[in-house]
Order: structure tokens, then C-alpha cells, then sequence
């Protein structure tokens, strides 16, 4: 009897699901932020597809609050895998009158994007949209099905879910609703880096330990080298230069950084072993409120 | 805190949860994880801080895994949550699934992708029907392994009568399935955490593993490159270019079929069969992204690619050519029915899906009900409400090429769709086929 190691097998299975993706629906999309769970996402659909190219685009939901590294990476790597990119603008929802800017010091783009991602479904008439949500990350992730059905507002209904069963998977809609699909659901953290590993798979720069300048709130670690974050004056003096890296590459105003001197994978691999606090601990956006993920959800999120 | 377990060594268990509500399903995950320590600091201090909102008297470690808004608010499990822990020794996959009868739907879900179901029981309450119910569906799914898990037993004193009187009657019940699944009973305090990780001190008459000693080292089956090769197509690779790939060549004639194998292994120069056009052909290559492989074993994917010019796409499926498949437009099928607002009867129709097939199928037939308490066939009644499990006989638009799911649980398998609602309101298991469609006599038993 061959067995098969568990990154055989979670491997395997986000293939799976990406064809099931591509069989099932005429116009997927696969949402990529840069960071490391998109990026392991693209390569397995390169490996899923493979010697054809990718049947789908590359879509980029882009709150103009980005790190220059992770547009960077983005833009060499759709070039390296061959695929094509379709980008999100949220700063055309906001001049549209689409969305209403946050205002303040914490001001973050991170809701804005939903209305973003949303319009960009519906012009493109995308019918699903595949995301690399893992269910270790948050405690209503781990209740989300691979295949997640949303209505024709975009919403989720976590009570009503569609059973899912063995391998089948339920791909059928009414005109106007739409498919959300996570291949990733069932890897952890630590699956995602031995994989990164075991591949060889480059990543954006923030992932390794590096210098920055950092702005110490509310207990996070935040971004003061771009500027994108506005500082009260009385921060400003409170600016230290640091050694850091990032757990999670996302929109600027919401991705907190951790003291690192992690600078190779194995050391990587070695910290998130040791690490107490989930990846999503250093994220501003799910600290708002016990439901917050459920929330932004339901009403259309990634 | 997430083990380093040894990536190219670790292997999987996929386990699930089952049992009436409040048994402490929940309770018992939120144990495993936390005295395993798979439980992040910010985690933990959420949950202690939502307890006390609550006024919880104790962290109420099922908060852990009732994500749902509306779970919390209940003290209820509604859909299953998924959960990842590992120990050195293996990599597991936890579906917590809820109690309550409503969500049975929920269970299945969690219960149809697992290899080994913990089944809980209140030591006050004993066996009850839910837990009937839940040991009946998941010796259906064909779950092989069943730790009994005697529960609260911090409220009967760690007696050990209680405990043997309940696990008397669960083998009693157990007796009378079809399929007799291994049962390990083991006594517990999930809240406490007695015979969790660690064996406990308040139950010396208890000569067994732990919980976690247990799932680490019990041994299941699942598919084993012993069974028939079966290789449903997802989706056929063409390029449709003049590249030249360094492994491949050129890619202008490339074709490969595109799928996961379900069991048993193929190697280049198999005669195969391929369905749905019964042709005969023979394995020229077997494709990863990595290069041409000699061998393709059960559950890893693959494009494969064949001598001759084959007419199959999705719903397709690759054998071996001296293990054909059964093929039949009319087969029975034990069903477990999941909607709320709709019944099934004689003459309804769905979207039947099947590996990676889509036809259409009409009942012809409610063969019996099962009465869960008693294991008995009733055939009194011809519908099928929410939760209720029987057998029916099923026609198809065009023949489908399936095993019985007792021999092969993904080709075996399928579910119905609505037509209407494109809901998923039934999961199937074929038991037989009827060779010839209207002929009651030629049914054949597999
Ligand atoms: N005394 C005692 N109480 C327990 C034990 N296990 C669970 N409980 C309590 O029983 C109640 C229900 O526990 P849950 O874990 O939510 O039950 P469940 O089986 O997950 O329920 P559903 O998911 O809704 O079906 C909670 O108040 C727990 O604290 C135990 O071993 N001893
Ligand atoms: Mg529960």
C-alpha cells in the first residue's frame, strides 16, 4: 500500500478543487492579494492546468494602500506562471460614489474593498471567485464550505449552507448568484510555509526579517516607512526603526507586523512552530469585534 | 502552537464527532486542543473573555469551535466546524458536527469525508435515539472505526456500572447494522479532561488508551492501491498550442484527461477501459506538473493521456479493462433526505451528481424507510421528510458506471439537486443495479 504524506494529500485535493472550479463554472476568477496563501494558490492551479496555461485570470482587489514589494512580487510573478491579471480598484469605488471613505487615524480600506470586489464580479461577470481562506484562520472560516454559495447580493448565509459531501461538489446557481471557492481550506499555517518550502516557491521580501520603520498601536506593530498610515503628531517622536517581518501581506493600514529575525524559510518554519498568538492576532481588522469575520461575510468578503 | 510534525513521514486522520446535542461534542474538541496544546494564546483569551460575558461558571471550551454568531448565542452547534491539530506522531483533521436532529444534514457533511467517528454519550442520559441515529448514518458512510465515548462521567461519579451498562446497550443496538463497525468505548470528562490526553486517575477500573493515544495510533482503511483502478475525468488538458515544453515536447497534439484517482494504480502501458464509450486503449503517459510519472496511486492527481483518439471529457471515467465498472440507468440507493420544505416521493426529480457526472434521475420507486430506534423497514409510508433514511430506485437520463459504495465510497456515491432551488437535499450510497430497467426479477445483488 502506498501512503501518501499530508502535503501529498492537501496538494491533491486544492487540484482537485481548482478543476472542479474550472469544470463547473463558465467565468472563475482567482483573487490574488500577494500574499503567501494567493501566491501558493496561483502555483497550484499552474500545476493543476499544467501544460495548458491557467484557465482564468489573476484578480487583484487593490485598496491603493499597498507595500511597493508586494505590487512588485505581483506583477513578476503573474509574468513567471503566464497568467493574466485583472485589477480592482477600490480608489475608482470611492470616486465613483460607491463607497464613503473611513476617516481617522484608523482608517482602513479593508471594508471598502467588499463593494470593490463585488462591482468587479459583476462587470466581469465572474461566476466564481476562488480565494485562499484556510479554515485555521478564524473561527467562522472553519465553518465555511469549500464551495460557498453566495445570493445575488453576494452574501453568505452561514445557517443555510449546501451540504458537502464526499467529493461532490455543488456548483449550481440561478443567474446573478455566485460561487466563492477556497482549494486552501484545509491547510494550516504551517502547511502553507513546508509546502513554500518543499517547492522552492519565491516570496515578496516582507515575508523574511527586515528593518522598517514602526509605529507601536494599540498593541501593533504597524507600517510608518510608506506612509500610508497617518500618524498623530504625538506619534511621531514614538517612530522606531525595527527588526521585523510580516505573518500576513495585506492592505498597509491592517497588516501588523511581528519582531523577527527570521530571514530564511527553515527559520520561518521554526518561529510559526514556536508562535502563541494565530497569524490573524496581528490584524487589525478582525479585532474589531467577536463577529467581525462573520459579519464582513456575510455581506460579501472575501 | 502548531507541531513540527515530519512533512515527508506524517500521515492523516480525518475524524469526526457525532451524538445528541449537549453531550459535549464541542466541549471535547475544545479539550483535545487545548490539553494537546493546538490552542493560540489570542484564541484562548477570546474565549475566556466571551465565557465571562456569558457568565459561563467555567471557560466553556465548545466556544472554541461554535464560530456562528447564532451558535454562541445558543449553546449550539449548527454547522460542523472544521479543526487542525497535530501531535508528533500524526497530522488530524477534526469535523466537530452538531447534535440537534435539525442539522442532520450538517453531520453528514462532516461524517462522509472521515475515517473513524467519535460518538458521544450523556453517562446520565445513555443511549438515546440520536446517538442510534448517528451510529446507524455513519455505519452507512461505511465509517469503519467508532470510539464510543461515554462522557460526563464527572456526573455519575466515575461509575463503573453506569459505564458498562451503556456500552452493553450501545453493542446491543450496534448488533443489529449491517455493517458492524470496530468499536473502542472509551470513559471520559471532556470538561475536565479525564482520559482525554492523559489516562485519568478517577477511573483506575479502566484499562484502555486515552482518547489522543488512541486516534494516534489506530489503524484505518481507506482507499488502498489493492482496489480496482477507477479515474473519473474533471477536465480535459489541451494547450491548444505549438509551445514546446521541455518534458513534453510539443504540445500541439497534447490531450490529457485530468483527475484525481479514486483507488487502485495505473502505470504506462495499462489496457484500459474508458467510459462513457466502453472503448478499449492503452496509458501512453501519466502527467504532474513535475514530469511523466511511471505510476499513479489513489488519491494524488494526474493527466493522463491514451493511444487512441477517445471520445470522453468530464463525467468520463478511466479502468482497468479487466475491471469494468457497473454500468446502469437503474440502480437503488439508500438516501438520507435533507431538505426541510420539500418531501421526496415516487416520481420526483433532481440533478443527480455522480463523480463528476451531472444527469438527470427521477424516483420510480420508494423501496422502505427506516425506523432509526428499531433498525426496522417500514414501507407504510412512500415519502421521505427531513432526516429520514431509506431506499429507493433511481432512473437515470443516460447510464451511469458506478460501484456499490460498500466496495468504492467515491464512485459509489452521489448526491440530488433540486431543480428548482439547486439545494443539495439528499446524499446517496448505491447499494445495487438493476441490470434491466422494468424487470423486477433481474435485479443483481453485489
Ligand atoms: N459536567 C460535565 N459537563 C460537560 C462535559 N462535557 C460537556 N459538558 C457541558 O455540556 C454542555 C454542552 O456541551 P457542548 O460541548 O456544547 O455539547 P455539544 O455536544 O457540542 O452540543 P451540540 O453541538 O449542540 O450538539 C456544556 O455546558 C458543557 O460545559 C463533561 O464531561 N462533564
Ligand atoms: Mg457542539
Amino acid at each position: 500500500m502506498s501512503a501518501i504524506t499530508h502535503l501529498q494529500f492537501l496538494e491533491s485535493e486544492a487540484i482537485y478543487i481548482l478543476r472542479e472550479t474550472a469544470a463547473q463554472f463558465q467565468k472563475p476568477a482567482l483573487l490574488f492579494s500577494g500574499g503567501k496563501d494567493s501566491i501558493v494558490m496561483a502555483w497550484l492551479a499552474r500545476k493543476a492546468f499544467h501544460p495548458s496555461r491557467l484557465p482564468f485570470p489573476l484578480l487583484h482587489v487593490d485598496t491603493g494602500h499597498n507595500f511597493p514589494e508586494a505590487i512588485e512580487y505581483r506583477d513578476w510573478f503573474v509574468q513567471e506562471i503566464g497568467a493574466s491579471l485583472t485589477v480592482g480598484l477600490v480608489q475608482k469605488s470611492i470616486d465613483d460614489g460607491r463607497v464613503q471613505e473611513e476617516q481617522g487615524y484608523n482608517a482602513s480600506r479593508n471594508k471598502l474593498q467588499t463593494v470593490t470586489l463585488l462591482d468587479t464580479i459583476e462587470e466581469n461577470q465572474y461566476d466564481a471567485c476562488l480565494g485562499g481562506g484556510r479554515r485555521d484562520e478564524e473561527k467562522a472560516r472553519a465553518k465555511e464550505r469549500f464551495f460557498s454559495h453566495r445570493d445575488g447580493f453576494g452574501q453568505w448565509d452561514p445557517k443555510n449552507q449546501r451540504p458537502e459531501l464526499w467529493n461532490i461538489f455543488n456548483g449550481r446557481k440561478q443567474f446573478g448568484e455566485h460561487f466563492r471557492v477556497f482549494p486552501l481550506s484545509n491547510w494550516t499555517e504551517m502547511d502553507i510555509w513546508q509546502y513554500i518550502r518543499q517547492e522552492n516557491i519565491p516570496l515578496p521580501s516582507l515575508y523574511f526579517s527586515h528593518q522598517r520603520k514602526i509605529i507601536e498601536r494599540h498593541g501593533q506593530l504597524l507600517d510608518a516607512t510608506t506612509g500610508i498610515i497617518p500618524l498623530h503628531d504625538e506619534e511621531k517622536p514614538k517612530v522606531k526603526e525595527m527588526t521585523i517581518r510580516f505573518r500576513t501581506v495585506g492592505d498597509v493600514t491592517c497588516t501588523g507586523a511581528v519582531e523577527s529575525t527570521a530571514s530564511t524559510i527553515d527559520e520561518i518554519v521554526a518561529e510559526v512552530a514556536a508562535a502563541r498568538q494565530t497569524e490573524r492576532g496581528t490584524r487589525a481588522d478582525d479585532k474589531r469585534s467577536e463577529n467581525a469575520m462573520e459579519d464582513r461575510k456575510k455581506e460579501g468578503y472575501f | 502552537m502548531d507541531v513540527l510534525v515530519n512533512p515527508t513521514e506524517s500521515s492523516l486522520l480525518r475524524f469526526t464527532t457525532a451524538g445528541s446535542v449537549d453531550d459535549g461534542k464541542s466541549t471535547l474538541i475544545g479539550r483535545l486542543l487545548y490539553d494537546s496544546k493546538s490552542i493560540f494564546e489570542d484564541q484562548l483569551l477570546a474565549v475566556e473573555e466571551s465565557s465571562k460575558r456569558r457568565g459561563d461558571a467555567h471557560v466553556n471550551l465548545a466556544l472554541l469551535t461554535d464560530g456562528l454568531r447564532a451558535e454562541r448565542e445558543q449553546g449550539i452547534t449548527i454547522d460542523v466546524a472544521y479543526r487542525y491539530f497535530a501531535t508528533p506522531k500524526r497530522k488530524f483533521i477534526i469535523a466537530d458536527t452538531p447534535g440537534h436532529i435539525q442539522y442532520t444534514r450538517n453531520m453528514v457533511t462532516g461524517a462522509s469525508t472521515a475515517d473513524l467517528a467519535i460518538i458521544l454519550i450523556d453517562a446520565r442520559l445513555g443511549v438515546i435515539e440520536q446517538t442510534m441515529r448517528h451510529t446507524y448514518l455513519a455505519s452507512l458512510l461505511r465509517i469503519g472505526h467508532i470510539v464510543l465515548a461515554v462522557n460526563k462521567m464527572d456526573l455519575v461519579d466515575f461509575d463503573e456500572a453506569v459505564y458498562n451498562k451503556i456500552v452493553a446497550d450501545f453493542q446491543a443496538f450496534a448488533k443489529g447494522l449491517d455493517q458492524l463497525p470496530k468499536v473502542t468505548p472509551i470513559p471520559m470528562s471532556a470538561l475536565n479532561g479525564d482520559n482525554v490526553v492523559d489516562k485519568s486517575e478517577h477511573t483506575p477500573w479502566y484499562t484502555g488508551p486515552s482518547l489522543l493515544q488512541h486516534l494516534e495510533t489506530v489503524q484505518v482503511h481507506s482507499e488502498t492501491a489493492a482496489d480496482e483502478a477507477r479515474f473519473p475525468v474533471q477536465w480535459v488538458i489541451r494547450p491548444i498550442s505549438d509551445r514546446k515544453d521541455a518534458k513534453l515536447g510539443n504540445l500541439h497534439d497534447y490531450r490529457g484527461f485530468a483527475g484525481r484517482m479514486a483507488s487502485g494504480t495505473f502505470r504506462v502501458g495499462d489496457d484500459v477501459l474508458v467510459y462513457p464509450s466502453e472503448m478499449k486503449s492503452k496509458i501512453t503517459g501519466i502527467h504532474t506538473f513535475e514530469g511523466p510519472q511511471e505510476e499513479a496511486i489513489p488519491q494524488l492527481s494526474y493527466s493522463i493521456t491514451v493511444a487512441d483518439e477517445i471520445d470522453t471529457s468530464r463525467g468520463g471515467m478511466i479502468v482497468k479493462a479487466n475491471e469494468p465498472t457497473q454500468t446502469s440507468q437503474e440502480f437503488d440507493a439508500m438516501i438520507c433526505w435533507f431538505a426541510d420544505k420539500k418531501t421526496l416521493k415516487p416520481r420526483s426529480r433532481f440533478h443527480l451528481r455522480h463523480t463528476t457526472n451531472d444527469v438527470r434521475a427521477v424516483v420510480t420507486d420508494v423501496l422502505y424507510k427506516v425506523n432509526i430506534s428499531t433498525l426496522e423497514k417500514t414501507t407504510e409510508s412512500k415519502e421521505f421528510a427531513l432526516n429520514d433514511i431509506g431506499c429507493i430506485r433511481l432512473r437515470c437520463a443516460t447510464p451511469i458506471f458506478f460501484d456499490p459504495y460498500g466496495k468504492n465510497r467515491t464512485t459509489g456515491s452521489f448526491v440530488l439537486v433540486d431543480e428548482q432551488t439547486n439545494n443539495t437535499v439528499a446524499a446517496g450510497m448505491i447499494t445495487h443495479s438493476l441490470v434491466d430497467a422494468g424487470d423486477e426479477d433481474a435485479e443483481v445483488a453485489i
